[in-house]
């Protein structure tokens, strides 16, 4: 079992030298980890390293397919709360 | 009333190694300091307000990695604490940077100091940088190395920078209160786990607070950048202001933040707005009470290459700068030969700015009290007005008065507005130009087309293109001094213009 990056990554190496299996790289159109490599961080950390720097919710899949960081759970906005907190940021 | 004749301190400011008339008398932003902290700063094109006309630094993006959120950045681009937002820089490895350096050091005299700001934080990414600066400090000795951060592993980092004897740092400090945090950086990445709220903006705030007394304890220069959030830390930077002095920064740069929502960042799509030119001022000037206020900070692109805020980066592509072959021991006698005339024109540009102020005093013979004006300069460098209008990606602005003729700050014209209703795409670049020129009455620069003269005067704002090549504090001061002696300064003008977004 893998994390996995997808097409919303935007390239910018956060995540790369923090691997502990080395199982990411440099690749276009974005950044890629190496499904037989990656060991979840399993033994090395309590969280997998890169999806705990990833600025970019969704950008990184886990194991079951799903976004490992939802949407909401970066800026801390739940999308329900979207239009509030704008309002309220807008009125600044 | 006192009034400063620069010209009878031009000895006292020649000993002192803080030689323009931008620095003199009450706005001299050096001369608190001790001698050996003026000298360090004396030819540092980012902290000395006069060296900037001279001297240029450059950075080098090795440092992709961030290790923070900031509400104001996009991680498709350079990191916005330093440089320009919506650019991206070629990552470049430690090997490839030194190259760079050292072709555009040969090759662009000007060029004292390189950076490492970025795309990401520096010391998010050790290796690289320090890699980097092991080089330089034995293959240039001649350039100066300095350091932006985010101050988060900086105490951990902060033995390592002392080996490299680097002498300035610049920390990006936005607040010192973590509830303030918590609205500008949503998480920081801290002992291997993701920290978010305002538990992550507790400990940034620490180790930024901790890093800078480290250095300072260590006898490194540190400068404090902060960007301006209206309604998030706006009222609180004066706040910030006081704690930084006490913990030992030498130089407090308030920047606006710059938000647009095709920026993508969470300010810029929430529509979070930037200040006005008269907040950040009013701002500035608050602080500047507390502290040693810098205001011309350009924001510079973190790849720029060449004199402050003027681009050169085209000439210095990795592919070109691989093909260069560069005989740095004769490039260094070549920048020591250059240095040194700089040094003797500075030198002559302030024995001239002496007669222009001793010129200026004749207004105190009159008894006229009048009241400040402000007016903006086109400038390629070099200190004197020698652009035309239209060329003009960005204005100085100077405020002159009845005392002295001092530099306040930047206004950007082509790639940005600063918000606000009406900014739109149907503005034409001549009607954003007078925007974001808004406060100032008069505009200086080497030529100056009909059309553009013509809507500059309408919009209350005199063109002037009679000072081309002359020294800009000198120029300014004639232009003052003949607006007083037309009866322009009597009275406080009639619009609102100088008090805008007060
Ligand atoms: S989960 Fe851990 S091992 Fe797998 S790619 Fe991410 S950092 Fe590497
Ligand atoms: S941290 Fe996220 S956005 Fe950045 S390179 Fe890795 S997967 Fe892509």
């Amino acid at each position: 079992m893998a994390y996995e990056i997808i097409e919303s990554c935007v390239n910018c190496w956060a995540c790369e030298p923090l691997c502990p299996s080395q199982a990411i790289f440099d690749a276009r159109p974005h950044f890629r980890i190496d499904a037989k490599k990656c060991t979840e961080c399993e033994g090395d950390f309590a969280d997998p390293q890169c999806v705990s720097i990833c600025p970019i919710e969704g950008a990184i899949l886990s194991p079951f397919g799903e976004a490992a960081n939802p949407p909401g759970s970066l800026t801390g906005i739940r999308p329900e709360r979207m239009a509030e907190v704008m309002a309220e940021i807008q009125a600044r | 009333m006192e009034l400063t004749v620069i010209g009878q301190t031009a000895g006292e400011a020649a000993e002192g190694g803080c030689s323009s008339s931008g620095c003199g008398g009450s706005s001299d932003q050096l001369s608190h300091l001790p001698e050996h902290i003026r000298a360090k700063v004396h030819n540092h094109p980012c902290y000395s307000e006069e060296a900037h006309h001279h001297f240029a630094r450059m950075h080098v993006a090795v440092a992709p990695a961030c290790n923070i959120q900031c509400h104001y950045c996009n991680r498709k681009y350079d990191c916005s604490n330093e440089s320009r937002p919506g650019v991206v820089s070629e990552v470049l490895t430690p090997d490839q940077a030194v190259k760079k350096v050292m072709a555009v050091a040969a090759n662009i005299p000007q060029m004292t100091v390189l950076g490492i700001a970025g795309p990401g934080d520096p010391l998010a990414n050790p290796e690289r940088t320090f890699e980097t600066f092991r080089q330089l400090t034995e293959k240039a000795p001649d350039i100066k190395l300095c350091v932006s951060t985010n101050g988060l592993t900086l105490p951990d980092q902060v033995e390592e920078l002392c080996k490299h004897n680097i002498d300035h740092v610049t920390i990006t400090i936005n607040c010192v209160d973590p509830d303030v945090g918590a609205k500008i950086y949503p998480w920081i990445f801290w002992n291997n786990r993701r920290i978010k709220g305002r538990k992550g903006a507790e400990i940034l705030i620490k180790q930024q607070q901790k890093g800078l007394k480290m250095l300072t304890e260590r006898g490194i220069l540190v400068k404090v950048n902060s960007v301006m959030i209206p309604g998030v830390n706006d009222a609180h930077l004066e706040e910030v202001s006081k704690v930084v002095k006490a913990n030992g920064a030498f130089l407090h740069n308030v920047m606006p933040l710059i938000a647009e929502a095709e920026h993508g960042t969470f300010y810029g799509v929430m529509g979070q707005r930037g200040p006005t030119h008269g907040e950040l001022q009013a701002l500035q000037d608050q602080c500047a009470g507390d502290m040693n206020m810098m205001r011309h900070c350009r924001q510079c692109r973190a790849d720029a290459v060449g004199m402050l805020g003027e681009d050169r980066g085209d000439e210095f592509t990795m592919d070109k700068v691989e093909n260069m072959e560069i005989d740095y021991e004769s490039a260094m006698q070549r920048r020591a030969e250059y240095h040194a005339s700089i040094e003797a024109n500075r030198e002559a540009q302030k024995q001239q700015s002496g007669q222009a102020f001793v010129a200026l005093s004749s207004l105190q013979l009159k008894k006229k009290e009048t009241r400040p004006v402000l007016m903006a300069v086109a400038t390629s460098g070099g200190g004197v007005i020698n652009q035309h209008f239209g060329h003009a990606k960005e204005f100085l602005v100077y405020e002159a008065s009845m005392t002295d003729v001092r530099f306040i700050g930047y206004r950007k014209v082509d790639l940005y507005c600063s918000g606000g209703d009406s900014c739109g795409d149907a503005e034409t670049t001549l009607q954003k130009i007078i925007r974001a020129l808004e406060g100032c009455e008069a505009v200086l620069c080497s030529k100056i087309g009909y059309e553009p003269w013509e809507q500059l005067e309408t919009a209350g704002i005199q063109p002037n293109g009679e000072h081309a090549m002359e020294p800009i504090e000198e120029a300014v001061a004639a232009v003052y001094a003949e607006m007083a002696g037309n009866g322009q300064l009597d009275e406080a003008r009639e619009t609102a213009q100088l008090q805008i977004g007060a």
